[in-house]
């Protein structure tokens, strides 16, 4: 085991071991963070999503977005799967269909770090229990 | 390595496990293995929680979905619904009791609202057996920069600034101790730190030390430079386990890292730390005592001076602090004496830790800045009596302390205003009372404690208990006299003033705060031979009502010493002389025909 030898020492052993509690800290603030959903039924499954999760992740981590990433069943929308539900906070939830990983990417540089929407938004077309 | 998308959080406290959180543990992880989720799904065993009461805690990240009273056979439907299909399991989502709905994230439940948790700030939210984590949340850094500083009264004038005080009951200036033992030359320095928790009912040294040893260890070993010690020693009860076991592993880890043992953090500082451990006696919470009791002696107390920081283990100057007031110290260090003394009150600075039980719905570990009142602990955080019963009175400070009545709910908690109404902060334990509590009782229960913790060494505390305790159960006995009464504020007071150590000066305690808060009760025990509360047994009397009474003969036969005769359908009779006031005919009967009087 390699010993710890100054402050700088500690500090970059910190910074290697930091993201493995990234998602915990996240997670202690969930309210004001941008909740990412990615659809993860089969039919989602099947066209990729579990591909596009990933990357979004990963690209999300790159960039030191504060955003949570989770996976929820079907939506409804097979027939633009995948799709991802992208909730702002303080704003409505956007869903996003046919997320192939080269969009996914689009998406976190345009959406999730910009505001700025792409095509392939699914139009609200339900009501949740919750808001009545 | 892999990148887990959802982090497990188990609770890992001696409470949880209790209640079979290992084998939720053994569960999730063999689930993860079936459904092909070992890349993606972290299982963490933690320390507590807090929220004991509805144990075991299971919390899922990142969306922060607080699961309560999970039982091992709900492990496979969290991990097909929350995580498969991304649907909380709402059936194990906490309840809120006034609103009726499901509370997903910890964060909106009043039991978490009012807390602040500095000297629990990694439990229940690192893997207190990993030391990674602990260095990944900041851990060691404040020892790494007060070594780089290398001025030790630059770090105490820190933590005389932030205005720590400590946590084991005294609320002695922590600055200042160290202050005055470093000044002290000697071959030889101890930092000691006690973790001899012995008030009933308390418990937040145990958690910490299970929930986040690590804390422990970086926090002696600052002291440990600050005072010139390069030894460290934890005297730890024999009966926490599993603190002993996180102990160990972390010390272990720490030396693997270089934190622990020669020349820390490339300085010519060095620090060991070793475990003795205690058999439990509560006078070896004494300072004093604590120090014979890891010299092998006996665990008796001495007379004060010398204090240990002029002559203390093995006649070295020694300093002694608590579990939690360590566990402040690397926080104060990271982020200034200015943030810490901007919380809590004038005199008291920072948060403290309640071990909250008793008559209360949310049983638990909670840290709240000090300041807070009584009424928010209980009815906010503690979410209010159990069974909607009345308020009666909450026991602060434990054997030594004193009861708090509902004239105080709202004064502010802090070390100085506990002390005017009558108890003190003591360790932190906090017991609530509701109105079926007998407080000759309750002031009884903690004198059976001292007495049988007394070490025998001065009179005024080995027979003075003794007799207090004799004129108590007098008194519950309905013998009492209106002289007991007087006499026990006498002896009390002489007891007080007479005794050796800490233990025995603050014994009649709570036998002094109850005369105070309810001579009533007292008096109804002497006079009118009654036990408000209903608790005294020997005060009892169950009557059977003759109108009411259809003679159904039930109460007769339930009854274990044949105290009750009657001929069938008629009035029965209870025999005073031969009834032992079980209770059993008074349950038993469907015509409430027996009362309690």
């Amino acid at each position: 085991m390699e010993k710890i030898k100054s402050l700088a020492d500690l500090k970059k052993k910190r910074e290697d071991l930091q993201s493995n509690l990234k998602l915990r800290e996240l997670g202690d603030n969930v309210d004001n963070l941008i909740q990412v959903k990615v659809a993860m039924a089969t039919c989602g499954i099947a066209s990729g999503a579990k591909q596009v999760m990933e990357v979004i992740i990963n690209e999300c981590n790159k960039r030191n977005l504060p955003v949570v990433v989770t996976q929820t069943g079907c939506m409804g929308y097979c027939y633009a799967e995948p799709t991802v539900e992208v909730k702002k906070p303080g704003q409505e939830a956007v869903v996003f269909g046919y997320i192939t990983p080269a969009k996914a990417e689009e998406l976190v540089n345009k959406y999730l770090a910009g505001n700025e929407l792409l095509d392939g938004i699914i139009p609200v077309n339900y009501e949740k229990i919750d808001n009545k | 390595m892999a990148n887990y998308k959802y982090h497990i959080l188990i609770c890992g406290g001696t409470g949880c496990h209790a209640s079979q959180s290992a084998q939720i543990k053994i569960n999730f992880e063999q689930l993860i293995v079936e459904k092909n989720l070992v890349d993606d799904v972290q299982i963490v065993e933690t320390g507590c929680f807090g929220f004991c009461e509805k144990g075991p805690i299971v919390k899922m990240l990142p969306d922060n979905t607080f699961y309560t009273q999970v039982k091992p056979e709900d492990c496979k439907e969290i991990i097909e619904e929350h995580i498969i299909k991304g649907r909380k399991v709402e059936r194990l989502l906490y309840l809120d009791p006034k609103s009726q709905e499901h509370k997903a994230d910890s964060k909106h439940m009043g039991f978490y609202k009012k807390q602040l948790r500095i000297a629990l700030r990694n439990c229940g939210f690192i893997n207190p057996e990993n030391i990674d984590e602990y260095i990944a949340r900041d851990g060691y850094k404040a020892l790494a920069t007060v070594l780089e500083q290398n001025d030790p009264q630059a770090t105490i004038d820190i933590i005389k600034k932030s205005g720590l005080r400590g946590r084991g009951g005294g609320g002695f200036p922590t600055g200042l101790k160290w202050e005055i033992c470093s000044k002290n030359n000697a071959d030889q320095k101890y930092m000691i730190c006690n973790a001899d928790e012995g008030d009933p009912g308390a418990f937040m040294d145990r958690s910490i030390l299970e929930g986040d040893p690590h804390t422990i260890i970086e926090a002696m070993a600052i002291g440990g430079f600050c005072i010139g010690a390069t030894k460290g020693l934890i005297y730890i009860r024999a009966e926490y386990p599993l603190a002993i076991h996180r102990l160990r592993v972390a010390l272990d880890q720490a030396r693997e890292y270089g934190l622990l043992g020669k020349n820390l953090f490339g300085t010519d500082f060095d620090f060991e730390i070793e475990l003795r451990y205690g058999a439990g006696a509560f006078v070896c919470g004494e300072e004093t005592a604590l120090i014979h009791s890891m010299e092998g002696l006996r665990g008796e107390p001495t007379f004060k001076p010398p204090f240990p920081a002029q002559e203390g283990y093995l006649k070295k100057p020694s300093n002694v602090n608590n579990v939690e007031t360590f566990a402040n110290i690397p926080v104060i260090i990271n982020k200034g004496w200015e943030w810490f003394s901007s919380i809590g009150t004038e005199k008291s600075k920072g948060t403290k830790v309640f071990a909250l039980a008793g008559q209360i719905n949310n049983v638990g570990l909670i840290e709240v800045p000090m300041g807070i009142t009584l009424r928010e602990v209980i009815y906010e955080i503690g979410g209010g009596i159990k069974g909607g019963k009345k308020f009666k009175a909450v026991q602060t400070g434990g054997p030594s302390g004193g009861c708090l009545t509902e004239k105080f709910l709202d004064t502010p908690i802090d070390y100085d205003n506990l002390i005017a109404a009558g108890s003190m902060m003591g360790s932190g334990g906090m017991i609530v009372m509701d109105e079926t509590s007998c407080m000759v009782s309750v002031a009884k229960f903690y004198l059976e404690f001292t007495v049988e913790e007394s070490c025998g060494k001065c009179s005024p505390c080995r027979i003075g208990n003794k007799r207090l305790h004799e004129i108590l159960e007098r008194i519950t006995q309905g013998k009492g006299t209106m002289e007991d009464l007087d006499s026990l504020r006498n002896l009390a007071q002489v007891i007080k003033d007479t005794a050796l150590c800490g233990l025995g000066q603050t014994s009649p305690n709570p036998v002094l705060s109850t005369i105070d808060n309810f001579w009533d009760e007292y008096v109804a025990h002497v006079v009118d031979h009654k036990c408000p509360a209903g608790q005294c047994k020997a005060l009892k009397k169950y009557i059977i009502d003759p109108e009411k009474c259809i003679g159904c003969t039930a109460c007769a036969r339930v009854c274990p010493t044949n105290a009750i005769t009657g001929t069938v359908k008629m009035p029965h009779e209870i025999n005073q002389e031969l009834c032992i006031k079980c209770g059993s005919c008074y349950e038993k009967c469907k015509f409430n025909a027996i009362s309690i009087k």
